[in-house]
């Protein structure tokens, strides 16, 4: 197998290695490896069905690795469950977000982490903490931090998401099709804050199936093929057509699997 | 390929907020939240100016007396306090059907501990609550853990509890309330210099905290309403306030009659505790916040960490414990327990209360004062009615078609806030 991750300088934030995953007898991850850099948007990509939920579903500690080695910024660590993944700063966003519609932008991105000063919900804080994490994302689609999510539009919803998860100090954001629902406009203001939220030094993982929105704002390119990683490279290195091969074939020309490990898949 | 330089998202700015530009302004945008379906205490406030008016022209000798002000409130007390109860479970997207026999039923343990068992009025009053509170706890155990939709466990509850007061009662029997303590809540008033000290402390409370809000956000540098706007509202309420103890202030007596009748009940700084203790818990605590995401979006509220069954739990018994205050009111009124108590229209008068008020069936929008303004709204109706017509089943018909209407008023608010995206 060729893994064509690059030789880097930084250290990875997230390593993962030789991961697998079952669901029964069906074997969803095969000896995947994956590599997340601090201040770069890694693409999963991957057809449907390839493993990339299930992947990153592990990370978030929703399901546990069958085996493997996870390492993050530089140690071993075992996840049991979503708690100990946001106790490592690792945040995802769901690609049905998980708002709530009838409360405000600020009480969404508290949620469930609410600031109190004893029996008090402490809201001045709370508004202008959010205040200044959307500002920190240059967001100034909002008109006001105590509307009602409810009102917003698609895009401002994710703008809502996004910088819920960076609110907590999180050092790896993981967004699940965050364009797949917006329009032209508002996937664009979306890809904005994706690139901004590398800028500001966190690793950033964006599952997609959007090759325009791989191209634009990612670093590094990761292929899923039916449940093995086909190749991780660096997007300068490719060109559309060949990630496109990556994810349909598991191989294009050099890169990707072995023709027989990428036939065997298939057939599998 | 990754772009170095990044345009800012959008041209919109977060520091333009609304808000600094006085009362035109906050006008505009209740204006908007109206238009956009959030139609808040609009349709109560409409329903009593309506229904005054109605009454006033067919029964003006009977309906526009102080005498009659003074019952309407005592008649909607109750009301009122088993639809604040509601408003927690309305809020969940939930129902509580028999919460009209657990006020029954409280008020029966009331009465028999009372009466029979000669136990002192706060033991008594404790033990009806604790009734409560078992009762709201058994609901949400089915509801919340065991996964039963509310609205079955609820009308099981319903024939249960009805059951269950026959038994404490003792079948067509009355159980007689004699302590003084009780009767005095819905039979007695208040001093009235007493009552215009009340008033005093309810605007001034309302003008302190809402400006000490105001004041504590200016010093965290976020926008603040203008205090023109605050003005209003201070002076709105002090209206509202001042004409409420003045009326009640007037003899109500016949001419001639022997004792005097004037001051506030005592039954309203009750319920008025009620109304800022049970607003600060849904508006100013976690437990409140949580209420509502619960009800907004029980999934996201679970991703979010926050215990939903445990949510529902509480707010279970909150609903059941004021039903039993609810039912201790209306001992306190009727000086005695049936095994009536509780039932007939009470429960939808209730609902009908919270609905009116703008608490949404489907969960998730909804206030305390909700209940206050929807139940003054329903204690009207229950008032005049019998004076414009002796026929109950009129009287039943027109409370059901009122029922309908407030569900109706809040069916196609929720499809305009769908509409327009609020």
């Amino acid at each position: 197998m060729t893994k064509s991750v690059e030789g880097q300088q930084r250290d990875p934030l997230l390593s993962l290695r030789g991961i697998n995953k079952s669901f029964g007898a069906v074997q969803v991850l095969r000896d995947v490896d994956f590599d997340v850099r601090a201040g770069e948007v890694t693409a999963l990509v991957g057809d449907n069905g390839a493993g990339k939920s299930t992947l990153i579903k592990c990370v978030a500690g929703i399901h546990p690795f069958d085996h493997g080695d996870m390492v993050f910024e530089g140690q071993p660590v075992t996840i049991h469950g979503p708690k100990d993944a946001n106790a490592l700063g690792i945040e995802i966003v769901y690609q049905d977000l998980a708002l709530c519609d009838n409360l405000d932008v600020v009480h969404n991105m508290f949620l469930g982490r609410e600031v109190k000063s004893g029996l008090t919900l402490n809201e001045t804080e709370m508004e202008k903490r959010a205040g200044t994490t959307l500002k920190s994302l240059s967001v100034r689609t909002l008109r006001s931090l105590r509307q009602n999510v409810s009102s917003l539009s698609g895009g401002q919803r994710q703008t809502v998401a996004i910088a819920r998860a960076v609110l907590w100090n999180s050092k790896l954001v993981i967004l699940d099709e965050p364009t797949a629902a917006l329009g032209v406009a508002q996937t664009e203001q979306v890809l904005n804050l994706v690139r901004r939220l590398a800028e500001n030094g966190l690793g950033v993982v964006l599952i997609t199936h959007n090759m325009n929105d791989v191209f634009q704002v990612a670093d590094s390119i990761a292929c899923l093929y039916l449940g093995q990683m086909a190749a991780q490279v660096r997007a300068k290195d490719v060109n559309n057509s060949q990630v496109v091969e990556l994810i349909t074939a598991g191989r294009s020309g050099d890169l990707g699997l072995q023709p027989q490990v990428a036939a065997e898949a298939g057939v599998a | 390929m990754s772009t170095t330089e990044t345009p800012p998202v959008s041209q919109f700015d977060l520091e333009t907020t609304p808000g600094q530009g006085g009362i035109g302004e906050a006008a505009g945008a209740y204006r908007d939240r109206i238009k956009g379906g959030d139609l808040g205490a609009l349709p109560a406030m409409f329903g009593v100016v309506v229904l005054v008016i109605v009454f006033g022209i067919l029964e003006p000798d009977t309906f526009l007396t102080e005498q009659n002000f003074a019952n309407l409130i005592n008649q909607g007390a109750a009301i009122m306090v088993l639809a604040m109860g509601l408003v927690f479970v309305l809020l969940l997207g939930e129902i509580d059907l028999s919460a009209g026999f657990t006020a029954g039923t409280g008020a029966a343990i009331l009465g028999v501990t009372l009466t029979e068992h000669g136990w002192a009025w706060p033991l008594a009053v404790l033990a009806a609550l604790a009734t409560g509170v078992a009762i709201g706890f058994t609901i949400a155990l089915l509801v919340a853990r065991l996964g039963i939709p509310s609205f079955v466990v609820s009308l099981a509850y319903f024939l249960g509890l009805q059951g269950a007061m026959l038994l404490i009662i003792g079948e067509g029997g009355t159980i007689p309330i004699r302590n003084d303590a009780i009767l005095t809540i819905m039979n007695k008033n208040m001093p009235v210099v007493l009552g215009w000290l009340f008033a005093l402390i309810v605007i001034g409370g309302f003008a302190g905290t809402s400006m000490w809000a105001i004041q504590s956000r200016r010093k965290a540098g976020l926008q603040t309403p203008a205090l023109s706007v605050w003005a209003m509202k201070v002076v709105g309420l002090a209206l509202v306030v001042l004409v409420f103890v003045y009326l009640l202030s007037q003899e109500r007596q016949r001419p001639n009659a022997p004792i005097t009748i004037q001051g506030v009940p005592w039954v309203v700084p009750l319920v008025a505790v009620l109304v800022v203790g049970l607003s600060f818990l849904l508006t100013r605590t976690g437990f409140g916040r949580h209420v509502y995401a619960v009800g907004g979006n029980a999934e996201a509220a679970r991703r979010a960490g926050i215990g939903v069954p445990n949510i529902k739990t509480v707010c279970f018994i909150l609903c059941s414990t004021l039903a039993v205050v609810a039912g201790i009111l209306i001992a306190s009124r009727d000086n005695s327990v049936s095994p009536t108590t509780g039932g007939a229209q009470t429960l939808l008068y209730a609902v009908g209360a919270a609905v009116i008020g703008g608490t949404s069936l489907f969960g998730g929008r909804g206030k305390i004062y909700d209940a206050v303004t929807g139940g003054l709204v329903i204690a009207i109706i229950a008032n005049g009615l019998p004076l414009v017509t002796q026929k109950s089943g009129t009287q039943f018909i027109i409370n059901g078609l009122v029922l309908l209407l407030a569900a109706s008023v809040d069916a196609i608010s929720r499809r305009r806030t769908a509409a327009t995206g609020r």
